[in-house]
C-alpha cells in the first residue's frame, strides 16, 4: 500500500482572478487539459482538411480545387495542385495528425486533466512546468503552420523527414528551403514540450498519489498515461538529438546525414559521408514508440470506460497492466521494421522482425480481455461504449494487417504501398481517434458539467465507424495489387484500372469527414445547451466521479480523498442496493 | 503555507471501513496542495530529468558511432590540454557542492544548541555554494578555451563529423551546465530568502543535477578521447 502523508503537503498555488491566469497562462491542469484538446481538435480538422484536398485530387486529378490557388498559387497554379504539392500537403497532414492530434489527444489532453484527479492529487506535481509544457507544443504548432506561408511551401519529405531529401536545401525540390527548416525547429520544440509534459506525468503518477491509492488500484487509463510517458520521455529524448543533427546539416554546413557526391539540380552538393540511414534509425527508434504514444492511452481509456457500460468488471486487471508495460518495453525493439527495404543488413531484419511478432502477444491479449469483459454483459449502448466498441473493432483490422507487415519478405512486396497505408490508419490513427471520442462522450459531462446529445453521438458513431471500414479497407486490395503511395496520379497501365476505387475512397472520406462537423456541433451545442450532468452519471467508480461536477479549482473541494478499492468493482452489490462500488466508498468490496 | 487536514496521529487508516469519510477542510484553507513531500517530487522529477538528459546523449553517441562508420572520412585530432584542466575543475565543484550540503544539512542539529552556529553554517554553505558556481563558471569558460585551440588548428563545425560532433557535445554539455547554474542561483536565493529552513529539497535536487552534469562531463571525455 502505497502511503502518503498529509503531514508533509506543501503548499502550491491558490485560485487565479484574472481571466489571463484562469483560462490562458493557467496552472491548473484541468484548464491545460482543456487547451490541449483544444489544440487538437483545431489540428485535427486542419489535418482533416488537407486529406480532403489530397483525397480529392487523387479521385479527379485534372479538377481545379476552388480557392486552393489562394493558399499557394504555385503549389496550385488555378487550383489543380502540382505532384509536388500534394506530397508537401502529405507531410503536413502526417505531421499534424500524428504530433499535434494524436499525440496531444489521447495523452496529453485527457492525461492533464484526469490523471491528477483519477489518482487523488490536486493538482500535477510540477505545475509551472505543465503550463509550459502547453505553450511550448502551442509555439511548435504556429511554427509548423508557418511552413503553408513561406515562398516554397510546406515540406514535401512526408512525416518521417527521410535524408538526405529533408537534410539538402532548395535544390532538392519546393520547400525544402524554409519550410523543411520550419518543421525540424517545429518538432524540436514540440519535443522540449513533449519531455516537460511526460516528466510532470511520471513524477505526478510516483508521488502524488493519494492516500489507499496504491498502483494495484489505479484506474487504467491513469496506467496507460503512466506508461505512456516513460515512453515519450525516452522516445522525444531521442527525437530531439535526431532534429538537432537535421537542423545543423540544413544550416551549419554539417554531414551527418548527407553522403558525398550527391549532385541536384546539376550542382554538387557540399557535403561528405553522411549516413541517411543514421536518420532513419534516430527517426525509427522514436518513430515506433511513437505509434504506442497514440494507442496505449486510447487502450487505457476503453479499458476504463467498457466496464461502465458491460456494468462487469475488466477481465484480468493485472494482466491488462501487466500487457500495457510489455508493449511499452517491446516497443523499443522494433523500429527496425519500419527500415526492411532501406538497405540495413538483410540479418537484421530478422532481428526485428521476431520483437515485432513478440509485441503481437500483449496486443492480442489485451484484445481478448476486452471482448471477454463484454461477452455475455448485458451492454448499456451510449455513444462512448459504442466507440469503445468500434476501437476494438478497428484495433483488430489494423492489427491483422501487422501480422503480414512484419514479415520481411512479404514487406519486400508490400512496402510503401496503400496496404501500409491502410494498416496505420486503422490501428494507429482510427483506433487512437475512436479512444479519443469515447474519452470525449464519457468524460464531457465531467469536465463541462453538461451531457452532449446522445442521439447525435450515435449517428456520428455509425457514419464514422461505417466511413473508416469504406475508406480504408479497399486500401488493402490497393496495397495488394501493387498500388504505390505518394503518388498524385495514377497514369501508370496497371493503376488506371484502380482509379474508381480511389473515387470511391474519395467519397468516403468526404462523407465520413462531413459526419465530424456533427460531432464539432454536439460539442460546442452541449456545452451551452447540453441537460444539466449530476456528478456521477454513468454510475462509474473512479475519483473523478466522486467529486463536483465540473470539478473544483483544487479537484476535491477540499477534501483529502482516501481510496478503499479497486476502479473495477462493477457488477457487485452494494449496501445501497447499487451494482458499483466507488473507490472512495469504504465498504469492502468482494473482490478488493 | 503549508496547509493540511490529516495531523500526525489522526491519519484514517484503509481498515478503517464505515467510517472513513474524506476530512473536509475550511474554505479558507481551500488551495492546491500536494501529498507527498516537496523533496521526494523535486527528487523524483529530476532522476526523470537527467533520465531524459541521458538517453539524448546516449542517442547522440551512437549517432557518432554509426557516422565515423559510415564513411571513411573521419579525421582524428588531438584533444586540447585545456579539457582535463576543465574536468578537475568541474570535478571540484561536485566536492565544493557537497560541503555546501553538508553544512546546510548540520543546520538543524545546530540550531539547537546555538542559534548564532546555524547561521555561521548557513553562510560556510553559501559560501561553498558561490564556488561551486564559479568553478562551474571557470569549467564553461575553459571548454570556450578549447573551442578556440580548435578554431586555432583550422577545425570548425562543419570542417569534419569529428570537429561536428566535437562542437556538439562540448555545446550541449555547457547549455545544460549553464542551465543548471541558474538552477543554483535559484536554490541559492530560496536559501537566502528562508534563512535555510526547508529549502533543503531544492538542494538536492540541484545536487542530483550537478553531479550527473560532472558524470556525463568525464563520460564524454572519455568518448571523444577514444574517438579523436
Amino acid at each position: 500500500m502505497h502511503e502518503t502523508s498529509a503531514s508533509h503537503a506543501a503548499h502550491q498555488h491558490t485560485a487565479p482572478t484574472s481571466f489571463i491566469r484562469k483560462h490562458v497562462f493557467s496552472l491548473d491542469h484541468k484548464v491545460i487539459g482543456k487547451q490541449y484538446y483544444g489544440l487538437a481538435l483545431l489540428a485535427v480538422f486542419i489535418g482533416m482538411g488537407l486529406s480532403w484536398l489530397m483525397r480529392l485530387h487523387l479521385g479527379w486529378p485534372a479538377w481545379p480545387i476552388p480557392l486552393l490557388d489562394k493558399l499557394s498559387a504555385v503549389g496550385a497554379p488555378s487550383g489543380v495542385m502540382t505532384p509536388e504539392y500534394y506530397l508537401s500537403l502529405m507531410t503536413m497532414h502526417g505531421t499534424i495528425m500524428v504530433f499535434f492530434v494524436l499525440t496531444n489527444a489521447p495523452f496529453a489532453a485527457f492525461g492533464n486533466y484526469f490523471l491528477p484527479i483519477q489518482i487523488g492529487a490536486e493538482d500535477m506535481a510540477f505545475p509551472r512546468f505543465n503550463m509550459m509544457s502547453f505553450w511550448t507544443t502551442f509555439m511548435a504548432f504556429l511554427v509548423m503552420m508557418a511552413a503553408f506561408f513561406v515562398t516554397d511551401g510546406p515540406p514535401i519529405s512526408g512525416w518521417t523527414a527521410y535524408a538526405p531529401l529533408s537534410a539538402v536545401g532548395g535544390d532538392a525540390g519546393p520547400g525544402l528551403k524554409v519550410g523543411q527548416t520550419l518543421w525540424a525547429i517545429s518538432i524540436a520544440i514540440f519535443c522540449i514540450g513533449s519531455l516537460l509534459g511526460a516528466l510532470n506525468f511520471i513524477a505526478t503518477t510516483l508521488d502524488l498519489r493519494t492516500k489507499g491509492m496504491s498502483l494495484a488500484r489505479m484506474p487504467y487509463c491513469s496506467w496507460a498515461w503512466f506508461v505512456t510517458s516513460v515512453i515519450a520521455l525516452l522516445a522525444f529524448a531521442v527525437l530531439l538529438p535526431a532534429c538537432i543533427l537535421l537542423i545543423l546539416d540544413r544550416t551549419a554546413g554539417t554531414s551527418f546525414f548527407i553522403p558525398a557526391g550527391l549532385v541536384l539540380s546539376d550542382k554538387l552538393q557540399p557535403h561528405s559521408g553522411g549516413s541517411p540511414l543514421l536518420w532513419q534509425h534516430l527517426f525509427w527508434f522514436f518513430g515506433h514508440p511513437e505509434v504506442y504514444i497514440a494507442i496505449l492511452p486510447s487502450i487505457g481509456i476503453v479499458c476504463h470506460i467498457l466496464p461502465v457500460f458491460a456494468r462487469k468488471p475488466l477481465l484480468g486487471p493485472r494482466a491488462t497492466v501487466g500487457c500495457m508495460i510489455a508493449i511499452g518495453f517491446l516497443s523499443y525493439m522494433v523500429w527496425g521494421h519500419h527500415m526492411f527495404v532501406s538497405g540495413m543488413n538483410p540479418f537484421s531484419a530478422t532481428l526485428f522482425s521476431v520483437p515485432t511478432l513478440f509485441i503481437t502477444v500483449p496486443a492480442t491479449i489485451l484484445t481478448l480481455l476486452l471482448l471477454g469483459s463484454v461477452y455475455g454483459a448485458k451492454m448499456r449502448f451510449t455513444s462512448a461504449s459504442l466507440f469503445c466498441l468500434g476501437f476494438i473493432s478497428v484495433f483488430i483490422s489494423g492489427g491483422i494487417s501487422g501480422f503480414f507487415l512484419a514479415q520481411p519478405s512479404i514487406d519486400i512486396y508490400l512496402h510503401a504501398t496503400y496496404f501500409v497505408v491502410a494498416h496505420f490508419h486503422f490501428v494507429m490513427a482510427v483506433a487512437s481517434l475512436f479512444g479519443v471520442f469515447a474519452g470525449t462522450y464519457f468524460w464531457f459531462p465531467k469536465m463541462t458539467g453538461r451531457m452532449m446529445n446522445e442521439a447525435l453521438g450515435k449517428l456520428h458513431f455509425w457514419l464514422t465507424f461505417i466511413g473508416v471500414y469504406a475508406i480504408f479497407m479497399p486500401m488493402h486490395y490497393l496495397g495488394l495489387a501493387g498500388n504505390v503511395r505518394r503518388y498524385s496520379a495514377f497514369v501508370d497501365d496497371y493503376l488506371i484500372p484502380l482509379i474508381p476505387v480511389h473515387k470511391f475512397i474519395t467519397i468516403a472520406a468526404l462523407l465520413t469527414g462531413a459526419a465530424q462537423f456533427i460531432f464539432l456541433f454536439n460539442l460546442i451545442w452541449s456545452r451551452f445547451k447540453g441537460p444539466i450532468a449530476s456528478e456521477n452519471p454513468w454510475e462509474a467508480t473512479s475519483l473523478e466521479w466522486s467529486t463536483a461536477t465540473p470539478p473544483p479549482f483544487d479537484n476535491f473541494g477540499g477534501k483529502h480523498m482516501v481510496v478503499y478499492n479497486g476502479p473495477n468493482e462493477y457488477g457487485v452489490e452494494s449496501r445501497d442496493g447499487k451494482d458499483f462500488i466507488m473507490q472512495t466508498s469504504p465498504e469492502k468490496a468482494p473482490a478488493s | 503555507m503549508a496547509t493540511t487536514t490529516l495531523p500526525p496521529g489522526a491519519e484514517i487508516t484503509l481498515d478503517d471501513h464505515g467510517s472513513g469519510k474524506p476530512p473536509e477542510r475550511t474554505p479558507r484553507q481551500r488551495q492546491v496542495t500536494m501529498p507527498g513531500s516537496q523533496a521526494q517530487k523535486s527528487e523524483t522529477g529530476m532522476w526523470v530529468a537527467v533520465s531524459a538528459i541521458g538517453m539524448s546523449f546516449a542517442a547522440f553517441t551512437s549517432a557518432m558511432i554509426v557516422r565515423q562508420d559510415a564513411s571513411t572520412d573521419w579525421q582524428r585530432f588531438q584533444l586540447p590540454h585545456v579539457l582535463y584542466l576543465n574536468t578537475l575543475i568541474l570535478l571540484a565543484s561536485s566536492v565544493t557542492l557537497e560541503l555546501s550540503r553538508q553544512r546546510i544539512a548540520a543546520m538543524p542539529d545546530a540550531a539547537r544548541h546555538a542559534a548564532g552556529s546555524a547561521k555561521a553554517l548557513l553562510a560556510n554553505g553559501i559560501y561553498w555554494l558561490y564556488l561551486t558556481a564559479a568553478l562551474g563558471l571557470i569549467f564553461v569558460l575553459g571548454q570556450l578555451l578549447a573551442w578556440r585551440n580548435l578554431a586555432a588548428q583550422g577545425l570548425f563545425l562543419a570542417t569534419n563529423p569529428s570537429s561536428s560532433f566535437f562542437y556538439l557535445f562540448t555545446a550541449l554539455h555547457a547549455v545544460h551546465l549553464l542551465g543548471g547554474m541558474g538552477g543554483l542561483f535559484y536554490v541559492l536565493r530560496k536559501l537566502v530568502r528562508s534563512g535555510g529552513a526547508g529549502e533543503t529539497s531544492g538542494l538536492s535536487a540541484f545536487s542530483i543535477y550537478w553531479h550527473f552534469m560532472d558524470l556525463l562531463w568525464v563520460y564524454l571525455l572519455l568518448l571523444l578521447a577514444m574517438r579523436m
